[in-house]
């Protein structure tokens, strides 16, 4: 489609960092970081903080090959920030034995949860799914890519500030 | 003249002979327009004050702090008046947070029912818009239908809801994605965002279950610039996506640490001293940049091209309270 306007999104591949301009600040007040930047530079589905509000998180995760299975005991939501990922969606028989239900955070589900299929869905960029409580659930990434998940913070994040901002 | 808006009264004037506007009374506070802007005024230190505002101006930040139900903190129309929501009650303020006024005790703040400022917001919004002019718009989209004497009225653009989701748009019962067919065509500005949805394959008796929607095709069919949607909730962690374009009509100072996703194009961030106005720093957002937004701060927004922004908020009732007394750092993270 053509246009007068051209809209820029990022990605692994061509991405440009903002910049602080600090005049009478502390620039670690900002804890400014880039998904990309973050991403690029993490081992693949490693839950990096990138925002923190009194425990719930926003986590970049670098999409490469196939996840492990997460659960978790309240919904997530993961946005695809890069990349092409399939998430695969199980309903688990007996959730409260893989994520006790006042866990914060999500878990991994071990190697096969079991569970009934819920179906797959296929992510470009832009695409946000659903991640049910009571769903384990597991990516698998076509290309390397970037997914940002609205969670809770929980034993799998990973927060590494000073490597991820600008000082 | 007491004017019944939604059961709360409204002190408005008649319309005035020479520009058909009508003024208005909060309290102590007067407003009144003409043909090219906004007057507010009050008194302090047994002196008569006005503070004049360009209409557009004054339209464009009242229809904000309408449309946010008065959002989080502050909303700083420009730096000498603006409201303070202290949910159930609002402030409403002049020169409180600018030095020279507070220095010399020419600031006034008076505290209403959430209701009544409301109504009188409404009652302003809905007599001063004009035929043509979209205060939600960017400068390019909307005439210039704010200028001059009273010319009908906007009640389709400034009526409009903000569209808030309970879990996520297109589940069942909840908010709806946006669509050709609902109203919302792909804005101008966003014509190269592709519109492809995500391939859903749900097995049978989970339809309902497995969801996935294309965000940035939803914001692409954003039709307001600088007014936040709801497109995810997990308890009180909402995300908020907007798309900005121009100018953040109003500077909004935080009760609470926000945080900033810029999902396309750039933002630049003008952070200031909440109760000042002091410079602090600029902030400049590019795509995929994530900036926490402290707690003690007022920030302006200026975007050369609509962009996408995730607005990530804690909807916490405490949270004013645990800053303000201090248990809370202003900053989300010490490192």
């Amino acid at each position: 489609m053509n246009s007068k306007f051209q809209t820029v999104f990022g990605s692994l591949r061509d991405y440009t960092k903002g910049e602080l301009q600090i005049i009478d600040d502390d620039p670690k007040n900002y804890a400014f970081s880039n998904v990309f930047d973050v991403a690029g530079k993490s081992a693949p589905y490693e839950k990096v903080v990138v925002a923190i509000n009194l425990g719930y998180v926003l986590e970049t995760l670098r999409a490469e090959g196939t996840s492990a299975w997460y659960a978790a005991a309240h919904d997530e939501f993961a946005i695809v920030m890069d990349g092409d990922v399939e998430v695969e969606l199980l309903k688990l028989d007996a959730p409260d034995s893989v994520v006790p239900p006042n866990t914060r955070g999500s878990v991994l589900a071990g190697e096969r949860p079991a569970g009934r299929k819920m179906g797959t869905v296929r992510c470009q960029r832009g695409h946000q799914v659903l991640l049910p409580k009571g769903a384990a659930y597991r990516f698998k990434a076509y290309k390397p890519g970037v997914i940002l998940m609205q969670t809770v913070e929980g034993k799998l994040s990973v927060q590494k500030w000073r490597d991820i901002c600008y000082t | 003249m007491v004017q019944a808006a939604s059961s709360v009264d409204v002190k408005a004037s008649p319309a005035s002979n020479q520009t058909g506007y009508r003024s208005f009374q909060l309290g102590s506070f007067g407003f009144s327009r003409d043909e090219y802007f906004v007057h507010i005024g009050w008194q302090a230190n047994g002196q008569k004050l006005s503070h004049t505002i360009s209409a557009d101006a004054f339209l464009r930040a009242m229809m904000r702090d309408v449309a946010w139900g008065f959002f989080y903190g502050w909303v700083n129309f420009d730096p000498v008046i603006g409201t303070r929501n202290l949910y159930g009650k609002v402030e409403f303020y002049a020169g409180k947070y600018h030095p020279s006024y507070k220095s010399k005790g020419l600031d006034l703040t008076e505290t209403f029912d959430s209701r009544e400022i409301m109504a009188t917001f409404k009652a302003i919004l809905d007599d001063w818009t004009n035929e043509g002019f979209d205060p939600f718009a960017a400068p390019d989209e909307t005439g210039k239908g704010w200028l001059g004497k009273k010319n009908g009225n906007n009640r389709a653009a400034i009526e409009r809801q903000r569209q808030a989701c309970k879990r996520m748009p297109g589940l069942p019962g909840d908010a709806e994605l946006r669509a050709d067919d609902n109203g919302y065509p792909v804005n101008r500005a966003f014509a190269d965002v592709p519109q492809d949805e995500p391939q859903i394959k749900a097995e049978p008796g989970f339809e309902n279950e497995v969801h996935a929607f294309n965000l940035f095709k939803y914001l692409s069919r954003s039709d307001v610039t600088w007014n936040p949607s709801v497109s995810s909730v997990l308890e009180r962690s909402l995300c908020c996506p907007t798309t900005e374009e121009y100018i953040l009509p109003i500077k909004h100072g935080n009760d609470r640490v926000e945080w900033f996703v810029q999902l396309s194009d750039e933002i630049e961030w003008e952070i200031e001293n909440k109760n000042t106005g002091a410079p602090r720093a600029k902030v400049i957002m590019k795509a995929g940049d994530v900036a926490a937004m402290p707690a003690d701060i007022r920030h302006q927004g200026y975007s050369k091209k609509r962009s996408m922004l995730l607005v990530w908020e804690n909807a916490t009732p405490e949270l004013p309270q645990l800053y303000e007394s201090g248990k809370l750092k202003p900053y989300p993270v010490e490192f």
